[in-house]
């Protein structure tokens, strides 16, 4: 089995998707034939054309627009907006139209052949207008999905599974990991399950919930955390709309504590959520309150970034608190 | 690439040394005006398309009048404007998909959309095919390839070009039309979509129905500019003003357009310059914005009449098939309107369908939390959405039973 970064497993991704059906096309800004700012469209245009793989202009509205015009007259586009924090000028589109495109009109016409690639994150010295984890303005939005890998092998799967879902999806890349993040990755077609959580590791005093880059902090935590004989429970959510609660809540049962970890600040994030919908599930079973490690609620600084960011020894003082509690 | 010629003095050009001529074709009193081609409508297509015209007309004084009455919650009037519309509709290819902003209900008449399935979208009943979802007015048509309304003003536009770039990878011959209004043409979708279609040569027809008014803000507070049609220049795109209530120039001006685009795959703009005789929607008052006296002038120049007139020149119609048809249609709305509020609204399970291709389990336990709430309380939630579910009827504890 070949290895690969997180790019390449992208690339490998849409190569196959491309190769395996005529209706899929790729664009944004730079994707033609620059490949992408990150290449993570590399020589798609050389192999199939400059018909399915090319450069729009810079607007992103307009990049979402056409992919919603597209995608409802049955070809499946896989657009890029070249960062997450650059996705609210198509926000309108999103929320608005692609959402709501099949609901609305009762399922005469719908854009589930839309796939929206979008890197996010911080940890690249990128500061606020390149860094933003902005995926839970788009949970709060019925009709989306929203999938994030945390490495590349969940990133190729998950990513062909996207393109062939029948629904729109946001597809966010841990744009940190993009070659940071390298391991096996069967050279042919498979697919993950969206909607579906991964337990990652086994264990039993505490659950830890994250999704993408966090994955990666939270395994550091952990390995901390268990050499002081605290055994922890790792959960990948891998889509967080519609997310699986049901994983979550069986673990729960289990540990009986609970920590959630993003990036994005913390008020109105995704963790509350979780915490909420389990706290509503769970009650009588925790044995102390659910944490949540998360970014502060301000914007994406530049140079504190590395304080900013909700690191491995975060995660770790907040799993101690929550098994002392 | 463009090419420039240097200059070495300070020459600015000004945005009003500019103006686009307006393509007219019958004047007002139903001739040829003089040195215009001879119209390519002939008698059966021009006959459709001023029985579609008086179809708008009568559905939309109806309903209208239907609102006032408190039968419906919302209505928005074609009024003034059936010529473009309806003119531009008759120019497509019935395959030709259109995306429409919300006052386009003639291409709807001119493409076979029943008074039945006006009134189902309008009630948004059980037959409705967009499940009693969104206001009224929001229709849509898989078969007749007309593009599900949606609120959101200009959204459709970027969507067209997408739409027509598909169409063009399929290679059958098929375009998009996608109608707007000026006020629209203000919103970043219309720039985003037109630079799109231009670069990537896409066969979209953008038509621009220049109605004077943005619900109460006058053309002249939207723009500086000629109009909307100097826009063109810009994307390099070609581009023709019409007048709008010349049901003739509209006509030819779409077909010429639709050539342009499927032949050449090149976006086309038309700019029709009309006037919206009637309100903004049913919840407008142009009284408070506007002078009577003005919307007079321009009833003069009702695009109807002006069709009446031209039509009763060729011999192509009668008083008498304008009555008889006028009566019959004005009979068919009330008798549609009548079937149509009689039927229940959906069933109570479309809340959650066609959110996603399929009910996640999340919003199924959602619904049968709803569904035993309102079991609970039947006496506070209407009958209509219980009428087809008989399961709601039942107790709670006959539910566990």
């Amino acid at each position: 089995m070949p290895t690969m970064n997180l790019l390449q497993a992208i690339n490998h991704a849409l190569d196959i998707a491309m190769a395996e059906d005529e209706k899929v096309l790729c664009f944004g800004e730079d994707v033609g034939g620059f490949g992408g700012v990150f290449r993570a469209t590399s020589h798609l245009q050389e192999r199939y054309g400059r018909a399915r793989c090319f450069n729009t202009p810079l607007v992103e509205q307009g990049i979402v627009g056409f992919a919603n015009g597209l995608a409802a007259q049955g070809s499946v586009p896989v657009a890029e907006i070249q960062f997450a924090d650059y996705i609210f000028p198509a926000f309108d589109q999103i929320v608005n139209e692609t959402a709501k495109f099949r609901y609305r009109s009762g399922d005469l016409f719908n854009v589930g052949g839309l796939t929206i690639r979008a890197p996010y994150g911080g940890g690249i010295s990128g500061g606020h207008y390149h860094s933003q984890s902005p995926e839970a303005y788009f949970t709060h939005t019925p009709g989306l999905k929203i999938v994030v890998p945390r490495n590349p092998y969940e990133a190729k799967g998950l990513l062909l599974a996207s393109i062939r879902d029948p629904d729109p999806v946001i597809f966010f890349e841990p744009k940190r990991l993009y070659r940071a993040s390298t391991g096996e990755v069967p050279e042919e077609d498979y697919q993950l399950p969206l909607g579906e959580a991964e337990i990652t590791k086994e264990g039993s005093d505490v659950t830890l919930v994250g999704w993408g880059a966090q994955i990666e902090i939270i395994d550091r935590a952990v390995e901390l955390a268990e050499k002081e004989g605290i055994s922890c429970e790792v959960i990948d959510l891998r889509t967080l709309l519609p997310w699986d609660a049901d994983t979550v809540a069986e673990s729960l049962l289990k540990t009986g504590r609970l920590v959630v970890t993003h990036e994005a600040p913390q008020t109105g994030g995704f963790a509350g959520e979780i915490a909420a919908t389990l706290q509503e599930r769970c009650f009588l079973y925790l044995e102390s309150p659910i944490l949540r490690v998360t970014g502060l609620d301000t914007p994406f600084p530049l140079t504190l970034e590395k304080e900013y960011l909700p690191d491995h020894l975060k995660v770790f003082e907040a799993i101690r608190e929550s098994v002392n509690y | 690439m463009t090419t420039t010629r240097d200059i070495h003095v300070p020459e600015f050009l000004a945005g009003d040394e500019f103006s686009i001529p307006t393509y007219r074709v019958l004047t007002q009193e139903g001739t040829l005006c003089e040195g215009a081609e001879a119209p390519t409508l002939e008698r059966d297509e021009a006959r459709a398309i001023y029985r579609a015209m008086i179809a708008t007309r009568v559905l939309d004084e109806r309903m209208m009048a239907a609102q006032r009455q408190g039968r419906l919650s919302f209505y928005m009037q074609c009024t003034g404007e059936e010529a473009a519309v309806i003119g531009a509709t008759a120019a497509l290819d019935e395959a030709d998909m259109i995306m429409a902003q919300y006052r386009e209900q003639g291409a709807l008449v001119y493409r076979g959309f029943t008074f039945d399935e006006f009134m189902n979208q309008l009630f948004g009943n059980e037959l409705d095919y967009g499940k009693g979802r969104q206001m009224p007015i929001h229709y849509g048509s898989r078969k007749l390839h007309y593009m599900t309304i949606s609120s959101p003003l200009a959204t459709q536009i970027p969507q067209a070009t997408g739409y027509a770039y598909g169409q063009k990878l399929a290679g059958e011959g098929q375009c998009t039309a996608v109608f707007f209004g000026e006020g629209a043409a203000s919103e970043g979708d219309f720039h985003a979509a037109l630079n799109m279609a231009a670069v990537h040569e896409v066969p979209v027809i953008f038509f621009c129905r220049n109605n004077g008014y943005a619900i109460s803000t006058p053309a002249i507070e939207q723009f500086a500019a000629d109009g909307v049609a100097p826009r063109a220049f810009g994307y390099r795109m070609h581009v023709i003003r019409v007048d709008g209530n010349d049901i003739l120039a509209v006509h030819r001006a779409t077909q010429e357009a639709r050539r342009i685009a499927v032949e050449h795959n090149k976006p086309v703009l038309i700019e029709a310059m009309t006037y919206r005789l009637a309100a903004h929607s049913s919840s407008d008052d142009p009284s408070g914005y506007r002078s009577r006296k003005e919307e007079e002038a321009w009833r003069e120049k009702d695009p109807i009449l002006r069709m009446q007139r031209w039509m009763y020149d060729q011999g192509w119609w009668s008083d008498d098939e304008e009555k008889e048809l006028q009566e019959r249609l004005r009979r068919e709305v009330l008798e549609a309107m009548k079937r149509a509020e009689k039927r229940p609204p959906p069933p109570l399970d479309t809340l959650v369908t066609d959110v996603y291709a399929e009910v996640t389990p999340a919003l199924q336990q959602q619904l049968d939390a709803l569904k035993s709430h309102i079991r609970r309380h039947p006496e506070a939630y209407p009958k209509g959405a219980r009428f087809l579910d008989p399961e709601l009827s039942r107790t709670d504890d006959e539910g566990e039973s």
